[in-house]
């Protein structure tokens, strides 16, 4: 007796599963020539500089590296304190604008740190309209008087904490709705009262999430160039451009940022550590109702200060000023010239926004498809640039392009006896590139995010009832990607529009942009004439904390799930 | 004798919406309560009141003799002594086992507090996994540790809200048994709230059935079952059908399946439209039988087959028979009365 079988011919795709697809090396690729910056500057400890490094250390380098520390401590206390206890407010407690508190909190973040520095150093100098009414009252004479010095590592570190404490509100509200509600009522079961159960089981179950927000606010503050500069605080950023434009060294200047890199690693490995231990800190994926305690006399009061407080100091009071000093100096700051630096800003920031989405799309997407270690490494690495700050991916594009225009040079002289100069260094695609670097993980993160929400089995839904790729490409994927993708265009939008030290370093000869006028006309003491610059910032900076804010409102789980 | 828990006309309200309409209730020292009901018809809320988390907007909760809620004070949720587990264990995710379980024994400190953690550890076999954290639990145990944490200082009242739903259907009943002797050895007043009618029989002395916010019946499993007040409780509880009939007698009810008499008095007018309950143990499968129903449908439950009857005028009815009674869909079948207790019901309109 014989049986027939039927046999199936499996088709090329099926059967060579161990070759790699183009696309995961293409995603390879990017990557690495992303990474580049960040290689030359790793490298930079290759070349001996023995007599750099004695002289670093007998200088500069422990003050570089003592007030990095001390800013970073002084920023990460304060945000803390301005950011946690505010959260817990408007999330547990009902008190008169507590739901507008929820999004007028992040407002801060519409403002870059530098521009708040320029705005408080105008407001509470010698010559600040905060003195002179002091002495206006009082009958003092300047020098009579102590008044506390706004430019000092205290000042910076008020400054920085003052618009970054939004990233610790937001991770630590979200960790506060996350918590079942459950568990901080079981503590209440078991004989806690409110502030027992708040320091006991809500915060501890908040740590690894207030770590995470308070590792972004520390990259945030080894990043910072133009406050510390402002302040003249001899920090890592300022040193680093110091070395390489004043002191001319660049080989000691990549030194320093690569230095500076081992502080922002060591962060990178906090906040991965503790977006780990999250996972095991989720108490539920039911919600229970929230019902807020509602606040009535002097704890309303009291909450509403303390929610006041960062909001005023953070936004309203520099805003304030800034308005005031824009409607004095408007008609004559806002002129042809000005209107080249919007368009020069809105123009790079749009390049910039389209092709940081595009890549982002290429390489989640990519990614999702041919789901290898070797690509899921080579995206996540592409992801990291957020930490890096952006006086040393300027320092680290600037290496490799001196290098390449050098070599193109020398091989045009030797064949042609032509000297084609610098063809990339200072020019557009130089800054380009260095924004990729530092902004790609914006957009992809949030691309990454729309694509998580695109599940297989609907490609496998699709693809059961007869879509080919492209079909289920357009049909089904582009349509739940368009507001990511959307998304992801504004933010890199805004980050590149408020970015200053990258683009200080890398722009061409003459191209300014709204950023760099305000940070120019600020170092001229021009403090009322850059507030058109810095005000246009704070309003296009304020578009993402409107999106932000939507988005929060939306997502409190617990609140339309009854019981 | 003050009772554990008393319940006098609690109402809730959320925006004018009542949650809860006048519910009164006892329980008795070491008694295990349970409300019954489908999701949303209030019975967390209740146990929430009971808790002190929602204030009642009108009656009172008595805890042991103590006012607890009334329209005006509430003691405040950690001063009432009232233990409560949820439906996902709510273990606090940055502590051990142990941990947990000190959590709730606070208050007492030193030689008494081992003693107290050792006891509940063999109480509840948790003693293999005390020093891991509440992530590598698997469900069953986490719940465990929460009611451990819950009875570890001998709470006034145990409250548990849905405590096995979020557990596998196998060991759902299993350990509603195991947490009921627990709760039985050491002497604990308890209100659990559930959706499972069998979680509730498994686990409780007394049940009540909610709908809409009112309580409907609070009685034993058996009377629910073979003794619903209304017909909405013999609709919920059990598997049953309603079958018209007319009163022809003190005890007697006319149906199309003949007249059936119960034991105890109707106390409805002679000709009143009722409805009837059958239950599917009261439709008896008889092959001699003269009286015969269509088979429309059937589900086979291992010893038993559960048989979806359509009757001669159309009503549909069920019958339980044993599983080596295999009849093909379509075939008619005898089937006899049998009714021990008859449940009757106005006509509903």
């Amino acid at each position: 007796m014989s049986t027939t079988v039927d046999t199936v011919t499996l088709s090329p795709s099926y059967t060579r599963r161990v070759a790699v697809h183009p696309w995961a090396l293409a995603i390879v690729f990017v990557s690495f020539i992303l990474s580049l910056p960040l290689i030359a500057v790793a490298g930079s400890f290759l070349i001996p500089a023995k007599d750099i490094w004695q002289h670093l250390l007998q200088t500069v380098l422990p003050e570089y590296i003592v007030n990095s520390l001390f800013l970073m401590l002084g920023v990460g206390v304060m945000t803390a304190l301005l950011g946690i206890a505010p959260a817990w407010l408007v999330t547990m407690c009902k008190f008169p604008g507590s739901r507008m508190f929820e999004w007028a909190l992040l407002l801060p973040m519409a403002i870059p740190a530098y521009i708040i520095a320029y705005t408080y150093a105008g407001v509470l100098d010698a010559s600040g309209p905060v003195q002179s009414w002091l002495r206006e009252i009082t009958g003092w004479h300047y020098g009579e008087y102590w008044f506390p010095e706004i430019r000092s590592l205290g000042g910076a570190i008020a400054m920085l904490s003052f618009v970054l404490y939004p990233y610790v509100y937001l991770i630590s509200r979200a960790a506060f709705i996350g918590q079942s509600i459950c568990a901080l009522e079981v503590a209440r079961t078991l004989g806690c009262g409110p502030y027992k159960t708040f320091f006991k089981v809500a915060l501890p179950l908040a740590r690894p999430a207030i770590i995470v927000g308070l590792t972004l606010v520390l990259m945030e503050t080894l990043a910072d160039y133009g406050t510390v500069q402002y302040f003249g605080i001899a920090a890592f950023t300022t040193g680093i451009f110091r070395t390489w434009f004043g002191l001319g060294n660049s080989a000691a200047a990549a030194q320093l940022s690569a230095l500076l890199m081992l502080f922002v690693i060591v962060l990178i490995y906090i906040e991965y550590w503790s977006r780990k231990q999250q996972r095991y800190y989720h108490t539920s994926s039911r919600y229970g109702f929230l019902s807020q305690k509602k606040l009535r006399r002097w704890p309303a009061i009291i909450a509403i200060i303390v929610c006041s407080l960062p909001v005023f100091s953070g936004f309203l009071i520099p805003v304030g000023f800034l308005m005031k000093w824009a409607s004095l100096t408007y008609k004559s700051v806002v002129d042809q010239q000005f209107y080249i630096l919007m368009w020069h800003s809105i123009m790079l920031a749009i390049c910039a926004a389209l092709l940081a989405t595009v890549l982002a799309l290429f390489m989640a997407y990519g990614k999702r498809q041919y789901s290898k270690p070797l690509t899921k490494i080579a995206v996540n690495i592409s992801g990291m640039g957020y930490a890096v700050p952006g006086t040393v991916i300027a320092v680290g594009v600037m290496l490799p392009f001196a290098w390449l225009d050098r070599t193109i040079d020398n091989l045009f002289k030797s064949y042609f006896d032509l000297s084609t100069g610098l063809i990339l260094s200072g020019t557009l695609i130089a800054l380009m590139f260095a924004y990729m670097v530092r902004f790609l993980a914006v957009s992809l993160k949030t691309v990454d995010a729309g694509l998580t929400k695109i599940k297989p089995a609907m490609d496998d839904a699709g693809r059961s009832i007869g879509m080919k790729s492209v079909t289920l490409m357009r049909r089904v994927h582009m349509p739940m990607l368009r507001g990511s993708l959307l998304t992801a265009i504004l933010l890199v939008f805004v980050d590149v529009l408020k970015e200053l030290p990258a683009t200080l370093i890398l722009r061409p000869f003459n191209f300014n942009t709204l950023a760099i006028r305000a940070y120019e006309l600020a170092n001229e003491e021009r403090l009322a004439d850059a507030a058109c610059p810095a005000l246009a910032i704070v309003f296009v900076g304020i578009i993402p904390v409107i999106y932000l804010s939507r988005s929060i409102s939306t997502s409190r789980p617990g609140h339309d799930v009854s019981t | 004798m003050t009772s554990a828990l008393e319940l006098k006309n609690i109402s809730v309200a959320y925006d004018n919406h009542k949650v809860i309409d006048a519910i009164s209730f006892e329980l008795n020292e070491g008694d295990i309560g349970c409300l019954l009901g489908p999701s949303g018809c209030g019975k967390t809320t209740l146990l929430r009141t009971i808790a002190g988390f929602e204030a009642p907007q009108d009656g009172e909760v008595w805890i042991r003799g103590i006012r607890v809620s009334d329209r005006k004070r509430l003691v405040p949720v950690e001063l009432r002594h009232a233990g409560m587990v949820f439906q996902d264990s709510a273990l606090f995710p940055h502590m051990t086992v142990r941990e947990n379980i000190a959590f709730g024994l606070q208050q007492i400190h030193g030689g008494r507090k081992e003693a107290r953690i050792t006891e509940l550890v063999d109480l509840l076999a948790v003693g293999e996994f005390l020093d891991k954290y509440p992530h590598q639990l698997s469900g069953g145990q986490q719940q465990r540790v929460a009611l451990a944490r819950a009875i570890a200082s001998r709470p006034r009242i145990l409250l548990l809200d849905e405590p096995f739903a979020s557990l596998d259907f196998e060991l759902r009943e299993q350990l509603a048994r195991e947490v009921r002797n627990v709760l039985k050895q050491d002497g604990i007043t308890a209100v659990m709230v559930s959706h499972n009618q069998l979680e509730a029989f498994a686990m409780a002395d007394i049940v009540g059935v909610i709908n809409e916010g009112r309580l409907l019946q609070w009685d034993t499993a058996f009377n629910l079952y073979h003794r619903p007040a209304t017909a909405y409780v013999a609709d919920f509880v059990g598997e049953g059908v309603f079958l018209s009939g007319k009163v022809i007698g003190d005890k007697e009810v006319q149906t199309e399946l003949g007249t059936i008499t119960g034991t105890i008095s109707l106390g409805l007018n002679h000709g009143a439209a009722v409805e009837v309950l059958i239950r599917p143990d009261d439709i008896v499968h008889d092959d001699n039988s003269a009286m015969t129903a269509k088979v429309l449908d059937k589900a086979f439950r291992g010893a038993e087959f559960l048989y979806t009857l359509m009757l001669a005028s159309g009503t549909r009815v069920l019958s339980l028979v044993p599983s080596h009674h295999n009849h093909p869909i379509n075939e008619p079948i005898g089937i006899r009365l049998e009714i021990d207790h008859l449940v009757v019901f106005p006509e509903r309109g």
